[in-house]
């Protein structure tokens, strides 16, 4: 494939790649960070490459948004409505974990006076039940 | 017009909501204890109704959410095996409510009780939802809740280390529901499908072609790991003990008996309703599966021999347990998966019988936890150590007890199966061993003299009631296995 077919597939593609590189940056992030609050961020880089992922796909070139106008009613003039209510549930669903998350972190903080997981589990061993 | 029973699965999630959000009205935790009893109690009687009423039509139907047909409305599709899970999830959440709430009230400040309530009908009505559901993102959004919620009862107890525990659970679980949201926003992008039947045809068609195999292989793959990951699938346990040992004794036997089978039952729902099992087959899922299951029987059985703590040793074996619903579902045949399903019953009666009967005992001694401190406790309640002793010889497989019935349909599920089948029956025999190797110490300890004199324990009526249920739950699923597999086969062959 030569350079300019690459790139202009590449263009094509920029929202899914995107997705990806983000998706895996959130993932490990998660997964291999010892700071709770980074992990938080993680988890929202995470959540937020999906929602990228989703619109993108409901996003088609050279149309406007789903809100009726005045003069267009052909559903062909409008993007794909669908993609964008999933990405609005998903942001509820997401935000609400981090609320959720980040009362955890705080409240963890003052029984071990640290966010770093790694010693809050080291100290965690040694509590008795 | 609609027949009025085909309203009953939308009523019984609403009512579970509707329950949870006004808890926080309540009184104090008393009250609120009973209004959660309440409606769970409600909710089965209904359910079993609808079983009766599903299994003797042979019938399953589709309840339009706010009467919107197929391609843009929310449904809800039931059958007489979703409506068997709803009675016996949501009867089991009634008595295990009800047997640790003498514990229960003791762990959690008196000012946060009803909001534990609240966490437990969400967790009801999630658990509903997951088996009742046709599309795939309702079934996402109410993961996420049931997540949520089983995070809350975790740190209810709010101990230093269940806060730890807590937030190890949160974070996996999270990475868990981030896979399977990526596999669904794939799944939809292929298709362009949310609701089951739409997308079985659209997915039916395309490997008719031979098309997205790939992808395909790549969706189901996210699905099961994120789910797995949930349920405590092989590989992805590390975050189970600590999180259900540590927790109150109600909130354990919830989230062991009924909470990792919520995300089950969903995905195989998915696997039935959207691909179907011979797809999934030869999309080689299932050997993968198999392989994490059979793993997960020894390691979970292996882990919990080495355990002193009572409560993470039963969490241990849960591991094992859902080894073998893993294993059922690996051996991708239909006996196979009536025996995960059935497995799905049985360890959701049993465990929570175990988790209560073992938190009655420590409660007796003054909330001692280990194994040691613990002997000859159920000399002081009889009942709590008959109970643990039914429950551990089903564990193990005894027959006329449900872990019997359930060993017994995987071995059959296996016959026709070649390599699996010897891999299966081998892992069977082996796995009872193990779990015979520390569920029979612990009986014998817990039966032993000990060194002072076993005065009997103040009885308690709510935990009295729900062991005995319980137990009669883990008796009726071994000698009458015959009637509840007739059910599961029906509504798996109607899926």
């Amino acid at each position: 494939m030569d350079l300019h077919a690459f790139l202009t597939k590449a263009v094509s593609l920029r929202f899914e790649i995107a997705a990806v590189i983000l998706f895996g940056i959130g993932f490990m992030n998660l997964m291999l960070r010892h700071n709770l609050i980074k992990k938080i961020v993680a988890f929202n880089v995470m959540d937020s490459s999906v929602f990228l992922f989703l619109a993108s796909q409901g996003y088609i070139d050279g149309r406007i948004a789903p809100i009726a106008r005045e003069g267009i009613v052909g559903a062909e003039h409008y993007v794909n409505p669908i993609p964008a209510g999933l990405v609005l549930t998903g942001i509820v669903v997401s935000v609400s974990v981090s609320a959720f998350f980040l009362a955890l972190v705080q409240r963890l903080y003052k029984h071990y006076h640290t966010v770093d997981f790694d010693e809050i589990m080291i100290m965690a061993k040694k509590k008795v039940d | 017009m609609l027949p009025i029973y085909q309203n009953i699965p939308f009523v019984c999630i609403f009512l579970c909501m509707v329950c949870g959000i006004t808890m926080p009205l309540q009184k104090n935790g008393r009250t609120a204890l009973w209004t959660a009893v309440a409606a769970c109690l409600t909710v089965s009687l209904l359910c079993c109704c609808l079983t009766l009423i599903l299994y003797t039509g042979e019938e399953s139907f589709v309840y339009q959410m706010g009467h919107f047909p197929a391609p843009w409305g929310n449904e809800l599709y039931v059958g007489p095996l979703e409506a068997m899970l709803g009675m016996t999830f949501s009867a089991v959440m009634a008595l295990s409510l009800l047997g640790g709430r003498r514990t229960l009230m003791e762990d959690v400040l008196p000012p946060k009780q009803p909001f534990y309530f609240t966490m437990m009908c969400m967790i009801m009505a999630s658990l509903l939802a997951l088996s009742f559901t046709n599309d795939v993102f309702t079934g996402y959004v109410f993961i996420e809740i049931s997540t949520l919620a089983a995070c809350a009862i975790v740190m209810a107890r709010d101990t230093e280390k269940t806060i730890a525990a807590t937030i190890r659970y949160l974070v996996i679980s999270l990475l868990g529901s981030g896979l399977f949201l990526i596999g669904l926003a794939m799944l939809y992008c292929i298709t362009g499908h949310l609701l089951m039947p739409q997308l079985r045809q659209k997915v039916f068609m395309l490997l008719v072609m031979n098309r997205y195999r790939v992808p395909f292989t790549v969706v189901v793959g996210l699905l099961t790991i994120g789910m797995g990951i949930k349920s405590a699938m092989f590989p992805f346990y590390a975050w189970l003990p600590q999180a259900h040992g540590g927790a109150t004794t109600s909130s354990s036997a919830v989230l062991s008996g009924l909470v990792l089978k919520g995300y089950i039952v969903f995905l195989l729902r998915i696997f039935y309703r959207v691909f179907t099992i011979q797809e999934i087959r030869a999309l080689n899922i299932t050997n993968v599966m198999f392989a994490f299951g059979v793993a997960g029987m020894m390691v979970g059985s292996l882990m919990a021999i080495r355990e002193e703590h009572i409560k993470r040793m039963l969490a241990y074996s849960s591991i094992a347990q859902i080894g073998y619903i893993f294993m059922g579902l690996g051996l991708g045949t239909d006996g196979g998966v009536q025996a995960a399903v059935f497995q799905i019953m049985v360890h959701a009666v049993t465990k929570p019988l175990l988790f209560l009967c073992a938190g009655r005992l420590s409660e007796i001694r003054g909330h001692e936890k280990s194994l040691y401190r613990l002997r000859g406790a159920a000399r002081q309640d009889k009942l709590a150590g008959i109970g643990f002793t039914l429950g551990g010889l089903s564990m193990i497989g005894i027959p006329l007890l449900g872990g019997f019935a359930a060993k017994a349909f995987f071995a059959a599920g296996a016959l026709t199966m070649g390599v699996k089948m010897w891999v299966a029956l081998l892992a069977l025999a082996a796995s009872s061993v193990l779990n015979a190797l520390y569920y029979i110490p612990a009986i014998l300890a817990l039966w032993s003299r000990g060194e002072q004199d076993p005065s009997p324990a103040a009885p308690d009526r709510g935990f009295m009631t729900s062991a005995s249920a319980l137990m009669a739950g883990v008796l009726a699923l071994g000698t009458m296995a015959g009637p509840v597999i007739a059910v599961i086969r029906m509504g798996l062959s109607m899926l």
